[in-house]
């Protein structure tokens, strides 16, 4: 199986759906001449040519909303926001108006289209740059989310979003563009709403998604050198949320620890918390402890980020204190 | 260094402390260990005492105020060091102020909480082996600390959470420590407890020892204590009267006077001592109710009741069962006199395991007393007549007659234990040369 990055994961999965089904196209802004911010969209253009690889002009509610008028008539957008940062100038035609469609033309119109681009922090981009919007977005109803973390994971989960007939929303990572992993040349789809256990031990779960599960990963490394062997579940789709893969893993383990990139109130683990309460309280052995950021704006300053930002040493911390070590 | 002066808990169920006078002014030099203030407690004054040294730098409250337990009252520092920070601190938590002089609080039920510290001159609790963490009470609020997964692996395997160390914070119990009872054999099967409503007589404690025994409850138990709680209130109190011959006693007392001073004993002291032996008898109604289980006494920590000026106190002869009429006797005296003046320590009066309280001088003919939690029983003496009765030759004769009346917890006592209890106290006092047996 080639070794790709998970940047041309995105572009493979982009590639053959656009020549799989000639209504897909893709929308943003400097997708086409630029070959994308990020160069996910490298080749698109010679490849398909601009009437489907379309730059905008830097209008995110405008092309947004071009996008979700498309799909209400029969195409399939993909539009690309060059950080979901920007995206906050689109979310009122997101969640008013992609989220909505359906259910508010009585079933007439249904959206199927994608929002993708790059969410969370990078490095040193400073406050208004380095948000991780899972939380805002899966709170909506009509919405799918999905944050693929490796880059097999991207391409297939990319192609299932575009072969959705509702809008999903795809959470990708300017730190995990670069990252690298095997993904298969052939056709393949990921169902959206399945998590997968990364990593299968027995002492604690870590449950997680998008940008850190490669933090996770690395924890469990670590805790296995001192004989703690951790389930890793990693999401991957935060809406809907795959409950049965959270509760099987902790009913097996009896511990959990919730590891997030985003902020602490209402975020995604605190939906995953409930959940372990509600369906395994007589499993629980500890407390869940949440690993999350810092409830700050990301700080510029390289320490300050870093202390700000979940981490490697906080995820180990957990776990041990969940398992009653240290 | 800077060390914060906090109103301490110096008696096991005090919230407030009065500061009655600071011993040492703003300015003096402190050495741990000085006695920084007098509190006046719930029960008694005691003694404030430094826990670092330096200068006494402020005084935080005046003499005469009250502060809560734990509430900041006092900075002693170094001479030049800036407190104005430590002033404005707030209170600490509760942790932080510690429970002074009283031993550490043994990881049991808390209504025993109290009396458990205070027995620290004998042997206190023992604890299966100390966890790594601190040992906080495993019991909150009646409540065992566990975590649900450890509750429900206990429900499966029938080991009693009440006999599991915790290990994790706060001593919670966690799945490794079921696990590690299961293994070890130390779990105390629910299981395998036959019913056994009148526990069999112990042997004698050896030296050193645990001093008391728990009965976990059995479902009878279990079962009596709900319906009887329910049918009179937290404690399902009855009573039982008899009336005593004293004329022997009486005799006795008499006698023993004609020795000499040293030999002098009042009523009250024989009663002590009676009830004392018959105590130790009657492990039964020697007890403490802890809501989850019966701890059974295999010594007499006698409580009797004093009256003060500031109400009612029960101070406490310790191990009475092993001391004789003229320690009793002596012991007595001594701790009413202690406790009119307020000088009782907090390890005086609490740690009772059976109370008796006299209103005979008051010429109370006969009286019903409030059982003292987590007590079981307390006997309330009534005054000496002398009556007219049928004699033995179907004349009359006149006889010393005193009536006493039990209160018993009946989620502990039947009543037909307690009636044993009081025949064997009846043998006792009107045959007080058994005593000497």
């Amino acid at each position: 199986m080639a070794i790709i990055t998970y940047r041309e994961a995105l572009n493979q999965a982009l590639r053959e759906e656009m020549a799989r089904d000639d209504r897909v196209f893709l929308m943003g802004e400097e997708v086409a001449q630029y070959n994308g911010a990020y160069k996910v969209s490298k080749g698109l253009l010679d490849q398909f040519g601009e009437m489907r690889v379309v730059d905008t002009p830097i209008t995110e509610l405008g092309f947004a909303g071009v996008g979700v008028g498309a799909a209400m008539v029969g195409l399939r957008p993909v539009i690309e926001f060059m950080t979901w940062n920007f995206a906050l100038l689109a979310i009122d035609q997101i969640v008013n108006a992609a989220a909505k469609m359906l259910y508010m033309s009585g079933g007439q119109y249904n959206v199927p289209m994608v929002f993708r681009g790059p969410n969370g922090a990078a490095l040193q981009l400073s406050a208004q740059h380095s948000q991780a919007f899972e939380s805002w977005l899966a709170h909506i109803p009509g919405i799918k989310v999905v944050t693929p973390g490796t880059p097999y994971d991207a391409k297939g989960l990319l192609k299932a979003a575009i072969r959705d007939d509702n809008p999903v929303i795809v959470l990708e990572g300017e730190m995990l563009y670069n990252t690298k992993g095997e993904v298969p040349e052939d056709d393949y789809i990921i169902p959206i709403g399945k998590a997968d256990l990364k990593r299968e031990g027995e002492h604690c779960s870590i449950i997680t998604n998008g940008k850190m599960v490669l933090v996770a990963m690395n924890a469990a490394d670590q805790l296995a050198k001192e004989g703690i062997r951790v389930d890793v579940v990693d999401l991957r789709t935060v809406r809907p949320m795959d409950i049965e893969a959270i509760t099987a893993s902790v009913r097996k383990t009896n511990r959990a620890v919730v590891l997030e990139e985003g902020w602490e109130l209402a975020g995604i683990g605190a939906q995953v918390v409930d959940y372990i309460q509600r369906d395994c309280f007589d499993h629980l052995d500890a407390p869940i402890i949440r690993v999350h950021q810092v409830d700050v704006p990301m700080p510029y300053a390289k320490a300050l980020e870093r202390s700000a930002k979940p981490d490697l040493a906080k995820t180990i911390a957990a776990v041990k204190k969940v398992m009653y070590v240290d | 260094m800077s060390t914060k002066v906090y109103m301490e808990a110096l008696s096991p169920t005090m919230e407030e402390g009065r500061l009655v006078k600071w011993l040492k002014a703003e300015g003096d030099t402190v050495k741990s260990g000085d006695v920084l203030a007098e509190v006046e407690t719930d029960k008694a004054v005691m003694e404030l005492v430094a826990r670092g040294e330096g200068i006494m730098r402020k005084h935080l409250i005046p003499e005469g105020a009250t502060a809560p337990v734990t509430s900041l009252v006092g900075i002693i520092a170094a001479a030049d060091e800036d407190i104005s920070a430590l002033i404005g601190g707030a209170a600490v938590p509760a942790a932080a102020a510690p429970v002074a002089a009283v031993a550490p609080v043994a990881p049991v039920a808390p209504v025993a909480a109290a009396p458990v510290a205070a027995v620290a001159p004998v042997a206190v609790a023992p604890t299966p082996p100390t966890p790594a963490t601190p040992a906080a009470p495993a019991a909150d609020g009646g409540r065992v600390r566990t975590s649900p997964l450890a509750r429900r692996i206990a429900d499966e395997q029938g080991v009693n959470l009440s006999g599991v160390q915790g290990s994790g914070p706060g001593g919670r119990i966690v799945k490794r420590d079921i696990e590690a009872a299961v293994t070890s054999g130390s779990a105390n099967l629910v299981a395998a407890h036959a019913p056994s409503a009148t526990p069999a007589p112990t042997p004698r404690r050896v030296a050193g020892g645990p001093e008391f025994r728990d009965e976990p409850l059995t479902q009878i138990r279990k079962t009596i204590a709900r319906r009887l709680a329910e049918s009179i209130g937290p404690i399902p109190t009855f009573y039982l009267t008899a009336e005593f011959d004293l004329s022997r006693a009486s005799e006795m007392r008499t006698a023993a006077a004609e020795l000499g001073d040293a030999f002098k004993v009042s009523f009250n002291d024989i009663i002590l001592k009676a009830t004392a032996t018959a105590l130790q008898q009657h492990p039964e109604v020697n007890a403490h109710w802890l809501g989850d289980k019966i701890r059974y006494f295999d010594t007499v920590h006698l409580g009797m009741a004093v009256a003060t000026d500031d109400g009612l106190i029960v101070p406490v002869i310790f191990n009475a069962e092993q001391k004789r009429m003229s320690e009793i006797s002596a012991e007595a005296k001594a701790l009413a006199k202690r406790a009119r003046e307020r000088k009782l320590k907090p390890e005086e009066f609490t740690g009772s395991t059976f109370s008796v309280s006299n209103l005979g001088m008051m010429q109370i003919d006969q009286f019903t007393a409030i059982i003292n939690p987590p007590e079981v029983g307390i006997l309330a003496i009534g005054a000496i007549e002398d009556k007219v009765v049928v004699g033995a030759d179907g004349g009359f004769e006149v006889k010393k007659k005193l009536r006493v009346t039990m209160s018993c917890d009946h989620r502990v006592i039947d009543g037909a234990v307690g009636a044993k209890f009081l025949q064997t106290l009846r043998r006792l006092i009107e045959n007080p040369l058994l005593m000497v047996f």
